[in-house]
């Protein structure tokens, strides 16, 4: 029987699996933990891990409890851990993490049908979250050096208020912010890493920043304040919005495949960054901008369905 | 089982107005921030509900079937602004948290859904029980849904702190996104809890998948293949 395989096509398949995928994923935010275990001290790293832990768990008991395959070994619920990590500051109280690993795999990923099936990204949603229940813990930034230090604002609260924010401590990351968010070297490494293994395109990252920017320098030039360049950096590089942009807009399963989907994804996501960020109470707003960006994912796929090849506009069989 | 305690039961197990047919989604989501304010927008749509019900299957042999929806709409304002009034003479702190929700039981589906579908075709008793029955059924959901968001969202159920010292409450459960979670969990508890009390096996197929050679005409699989093509 050997000798004679028939079989259904395709007959040629990648060694590309999810678990490869996922892989590749936790190596390119691997830079950006390791900064932030650095930076933000030991608290870091048991935020990082009791979110891992949460939300593997949560996925393994679901499995179990409804008798289902156990999809652990995918990796995608550690990614999802680790993602919802590196939105959170380092200071949250070890429940923070739990509840949200729970709420991210239970009620986004496992009950709308496991992975693949979300349609908003399971980590961002869990932050928002936490956002809008806890929001007293979930804005206390941290500052230098972990527990015992003075909070402090970020680089966005800094020039909202006028300040200044030189470019090379946002560059390096030795500010204020969530653990994965501050650095933007770490950040480029890993997107650089995430595009030499084509697990992302650079089109969404790309149209998410360059539409952030204009918008928001739109909207500042509406409101007639004044636009430098120091203003417009800090919005790219002293919040969230690149490790978003990099990590978060680019889950598959909540974003368009399609060619124009993507870059009309990315150009929403940035809009609605810059309404929140510019008209809104919040200093930061690419999670809320992501989520509401997914949710028109699947409007976005039907305008941009690509015609196949031979089909004429309005003849039908 | 007696007429009237077939219908309470119904009204508040069985077809549960919030639960089983999810009809008044409006002030279930939007008044439930709290126990207390879930039982007055429950009595107050119970009592509407009951009177409401009485009157039209009273006059259900005198009402035209082609204005019964003005009809019905009439006498049930008629009650809600009743209601409205005393609400406002005896509890003003509650008819001030609930507010436009008190005069919108007029447009509340599961009163036009009752008249529609029971008092309009039964006898005044048992339509009055069932309004009673319905009424308590909504009172029992919007109680039990306003008592977990205040218990997760401030720490309290019907006012008294109840939670442990530590406990942070979580905002948002008494904001919009809360009613959706709690009603959501409340529906599947209970699915689950009635699910299983009536279990019955599914029957077994032993389908290879393999339709085209497949013999068995019963089978609903190739039935719809058929009926697609």
């Amino acid at each position: 029987m050997k000798t004679l395989n028939v079989s259904i096509s395709p007959h040629i398949r990648t060694t590309r699996t999810t678990q490869t995928v996922m892989l590749d994923v936790i190596i390119a935010l691997s830079p950006t933990m390791i900064f932030g275990f650095v930076y933000f001290g030991w608290r870091a790293l048991l935020v990082t891990s009791i979110s891992v832990a949460s939300c593997v768990l949560t996925e393994f008991v679901y499995e179990k409890l409804m008798k289902l395959p156990v999809t652990v070994s995918d990796l995608s619920a550690v990614v999802t851990g680790l993602i919802l990590a590196l939105s959170l500051y380092s200071t949250a109280p070890w429940w923070i993490p739990v509840i949200g690993g729970v709420f991210a795999i239970l009620i986004v990923k496992m009950l709308f049908g496991g992975i693949g099936q979300n349609f908003m990204n399971p980590a961002l949603t869990a932050r928002c979250f936490l956002v809008l229940a806890f929001s007293g813990i979930m804005t206390t930034y941290p500052g230098v050096g972990g527990v015992d230090a003075v909070s402090a604002a970020t680089p966005l609260q800094l020039v909202r208020d006028g300040g200044y924010v030189s470019y090379a401590q946002m560059f390096i990351g030795n500010h204020p912010g969530s653990i994965g968010e501050t650095s933007a070297a770490a950040i480029l490494l890993g997107m650089a890493y995430l595009l030499i293994r084509r697990v992302i395109t650079i089109k969404v990252p790309l149209s998410v920043v360059v539409s952030t920017v204009a918008f928001v320098a739109l909207f500042t030039a509406v409101k007639g304040e004044p636009i430098t360049l120091n203003y417009l950096t800090v919005h790219v590089l002293g919040g969230g919005l690149l490790a978003a942009a990099v990590f978060m807009a680019t889950d598959y399963t909540t974003t368009p495949v399609t060619f124009w989907g993507q870059i009309i994804f990315g150009v929403c996501v940035g809009l609605f960054t810059a309404v929140i960020r510019c008209f809104g109470g919040m200093y930061e707003g690419i999670s809320f901008a992501i989520i509401l960006a997914n949710l028109l994912t699947p409007l976005i796929e039907k305008w941009t369905y690509p015609k196949p090849f031979g089909v004429r506009r309005g003849v039908k069989k | 089982m007696l007429k009237p305690v077939e219908r309470l039961y119904n009204g508040i197990i069985k077809e549960n107005p919030t639960f089983v047919l999810m009809l008044g989604m409006c002030p279930t989501l939007a008044v439930t921030t709290s126990a207390i304010n879930g039982l007055g927008m429950g009595l107050s749509t119970c009592a509407v509900l009951m009177m409401s019900n009485l009157i039209i299957s009273l006059l259900r042999k005198f009402i035209p079937d082609r204005v019964r929806m003005p009809a019905y709409i009439v006498i049930v304002a008629s009650f809600v602004t009743i209601v409205d009034l005393l609400m406002q003479a005896y509890v003003r702190p509650l008819y001030h948290s609930l507010g436009l929700f008190i005069p919108l039981i007029v447009v509340n589906c599961i009163i036009l859904g009752r008249a529609e579908a029971y008092a309009s075709k039964n006898p005044p008793v048992a339509s009055f029980f069932d309004g009673l029955g319905m009424g308590l059924g909504f009172t029992v959901a919007l109680t039990l849904i306003g008592s977990f968001r205040e218990l997760l969202g401030k720490g309290s159920v019907f006012g008294f702190d109840i939670m442990p010292e530590g406990f942070v409450p979580a905002t948002i459960m008494i904001m919009a996104p809360g009613a959706f979670f709690v009603l959501a969990g409340l529906t599947a508890l209970q699915n689950k809890l009635k699910i299983g009390k009536s279990k019955t096996e599914p029957p077994e197929k032993f389908c290879s998948g393999n339709c085209a050679s497949c013999m068995d005409s019963s089978c609903s699989i190739g039935k719809k293949e058929d009926e697609e093509k």
